[in-house]
């Protein structure tokens, strides 16, 4: 029992409750939740430091034993997911200080920020399948508010269809809990784990799986992606990152989870679909970056290119592929946020999305420059940079597990993400300067600050991987090993 | 029962989807709510139906009803009733400032 395991859920929730009585002072707002983020971050390096020594820290909600509670088990790899959730919120904070405008401060922007991450840090730590579904409510009613906020034709438009695709998901996961429950009786991860692998996966316990399958495929745009590419470039940038960087991976979180813990017992089948469903989100993904020439466009189908790669680790489930993913996964996180900042800051400046109405953007704004020019190499996986590694260890795994073709589609669609990306930088920042300084739509003051940290953030990563690798290893091997999960929950208890 | 359960939750969930394929938003946030409705059903017939007494300790019954589903349902209810709520809202702001309910209209063009 640990009841710093609640925290990171109960800081976000409480100060975004106490934010909203005071609406109208928008610096107290910015300061506390600046503070809360800041809060949540530490209690995450501790529990990081709790769990290396300690083992898996849980906390069964009311003191009722498991499997009849609620139980919350933070884990190495939920604990490396939460504090990159709070750097990353916290960039996007920075960013949105400069950039979100009064109006949308005035109506609730960071309350719904908290509860958002609340949302996010939940999924992160529940144990409890039906209390996952509740998490995801929540990080999602907050993102149904943050994306129409400010109610511009475009994002009305986009949030109509985000809404309603995330909705039909959601029912599709409430009958996926449902047929499970028929057949296990249970709902917690760790008594499922156990109760699938006494009775035997069998093939309508397979079929229960690819439902799960289908679910956090649409939330983590695995393949499903149809929704993504528009609803991410409605909202404002500072939105737009948050959502690049947070909201796809708890999808993929979820995933991992359950492909892990509860349904590794027919990979051939499961995984191999995974695998397929991921080269196919790498390929089209990559094909959409190539093909379009608007810079949000360009980026968002970049999210789908990670998001297929992360899976491919997944779906060659071998302990290498899953310290690979794991990293990739928390590159992932801080470059997406990263070169959305950065794409944003770019239509801040110019006005304008469309790429060939940019240029020399370097000869004003070279810090700006170079800061792209590391996010598109650490993007692509050039060392030493962050995402090197985790692309190392994916590929690796993908051919112990001997599929080959998975690991080739992943360095083919990397050398297509990195034309991609040298296409904005080309276009935007190469070439004759057209705007100076005065004839800018917007300034970079005070944008650049959250950029650098997460700048500085992808090389310390890149550079300092020896370190972080024994955090990631743990995770992995607890990903790899259920056991360790299940003796975490039930602590000796007599299983029911 | 279960069976005719069974059906009524597959009526639900096709009228549903049919109202989601329709083209204006107001049918497709009924058919949301209808789906919604098939869900909560679902869940109640999984947990199975008319088994024992109820699930209260002292009773003297030898088995209990499941109470877990009906707690999920409460809970999948409450938010659902919100997300309804905020999805309806979503859709009359839409057609304020489109000017527009019908979904064919809502695809946008290059020029924005």
């Amino acid at each position: 029992m640990n009841n710093i395991v609640l925290l990171p859920i109960i800081i976000p929730l409480i100060t975004g409750m106490i934010m909203v009585i005071f609406r109208k002072n928008i610096r107290f707002q910015r300061a506390f939740s600046v503070f809360a983020i800041l809060a949540t971050g530490g209690v995450s390096v501790f529990l990081m430091a709790q769990i290396r020594t300690k083992g898996i820290q849980t906390l069964q909600l009311g003191g009722w034993q498991a499997p009849f509670g609620i139980s919350m088990v933070a884990d190495m790899f939920s604990a490396l997911l939460l504090l990159t959730t709070s750097f990353v919120s916290l960039c996007c904070l920075l960013f949105a200080f400069r950039s979100i405008g009064k109006e949308r401060e005035a109506s609730y922007f960071y309350p719904m920020f908290l509860f958002l991450i609340t949302g996010v840090n939940g999924s992160f730590l529940t144990g409890d399948l039906f209390n996952l579904y509740v998490c995801f409510e929540v990080m999602l009613i907050s993102s149904y508010v943050l994306i129409s906020l400010g109610g511009t034709k475009k994002q009305l438009r986009e949030s109509i269809k985000y809404v309603l695709t995330n909705i039909v998901s959601s029912f599709l996961f409430l009958v996926a809990i449902a047929y499970l429950y028929a057949m296990t009786g249970t709902l917690n991860l760790a008594h499922l784990s156990v109760r699938i692998a006494e009775a035997g996966q069998d093939g309508l316990m397979t079929t229960v799986a690819i439902l799960f399958l289908i679910v956090f495929s649409m939330k983590a745009a695995l393949f499903l992606f149809f929704w993504l590419p528009g609803s991410y470039s409605a909202p404002p940038t500072a939105i737009a990152a948050l959502f690049a960087g947070l909201l796809t991976k708890v999808g993929i979180y979820a995933l991992f989870r359950m492909f892990t813990l509860v349904f590794y017992h027919e990979p051939q089948i499961t995984h191999l679909i995974i695998g397929v469903l991921g080269a196919l989100t790498m390929l089209l993904g990559a094909i959409g970056a190539i093909a379009y020439w608007d810079i949000k466009k360009i980026l968002t189908y970049n999210v789908m290119v990670g998001v297929g790669f992360i899976m491919a680790g997944l779906a060659s489930f071998t302990p290498v592929a899953m310290a690979g993913s794991i990293s990739y996964l928390i590159h992932d996180m801080i470059i997406k946020a990263l070169i959305f900042l950065i794409g944003g800051t770019m239509i801040h400046l110019t006005g304008t999305s469309k790429l060939k109405e940019i240029s020399g953007l370097i000869g004003t704004h070279s810090y700006l420059g170079w800061m792209f020019f590391i996010a598109a190499l650490s993007l692509s996986g050039i060392p030493p940079l962050s995402g090197f590694l985790g692309k190392v260890f994916i590929t690796q795994g993908t051919f112990e597990t001997g599929y080959y073709w998975l690991g080739a589609m992943g360095l083919i669609t990397s050398l297509m993400v990195l034309f991609s990306i040298m296409k904005i930088f080309m276009n935007g920042f190469w070439g004759e300067t057209y705007l100076s300084q005065e004839m800018e739509k917007g300034t970079t003051k005070g944008l650049m600050f959250p950029i650098g940290l997460l700048t500085v953030a992808t090389i310390a990563l890149g550079v300092g991987a020896e370190g972080i690798f024994e955090y990631v290893n743990l995770a992995a091997e607890s990903l790899m090993n259920p056991k360790l999960y299940i003796e975490a929950v039930f602590r000796g208890n007599v299983m029911p | 029962m279960e069976t005719l359960m069974s059906i009524l939750v597959g009526l639900l969930f096709s009228i549903g989807t049919y109202l989601i394929l329709s083209k204006n938003l107001l049918r497709i946030v009924l058919g949301a709510s209808i789906i919604s409705h098939g869900v909560n059903l679902l869940i109640l017939t999984m947990g199975g139906l008319k088994k024992g007494g109820l699930p209260l300790l002292g009773e003297n019954n030898l088995s209990y009803t499941d109470a877990l589903p009906q707690a999920l349902i409460l809970t999948a209810i409450v938010i659902n009733f919100a997300v309804t709520a905020l999805f309806l809202v979503l859709c009359y702001r839409t057609y304020q400032v489109v000017g527009t309910d019908d979904s064919e209209q809502l695809r946008g063009n290059e020029d924005e």
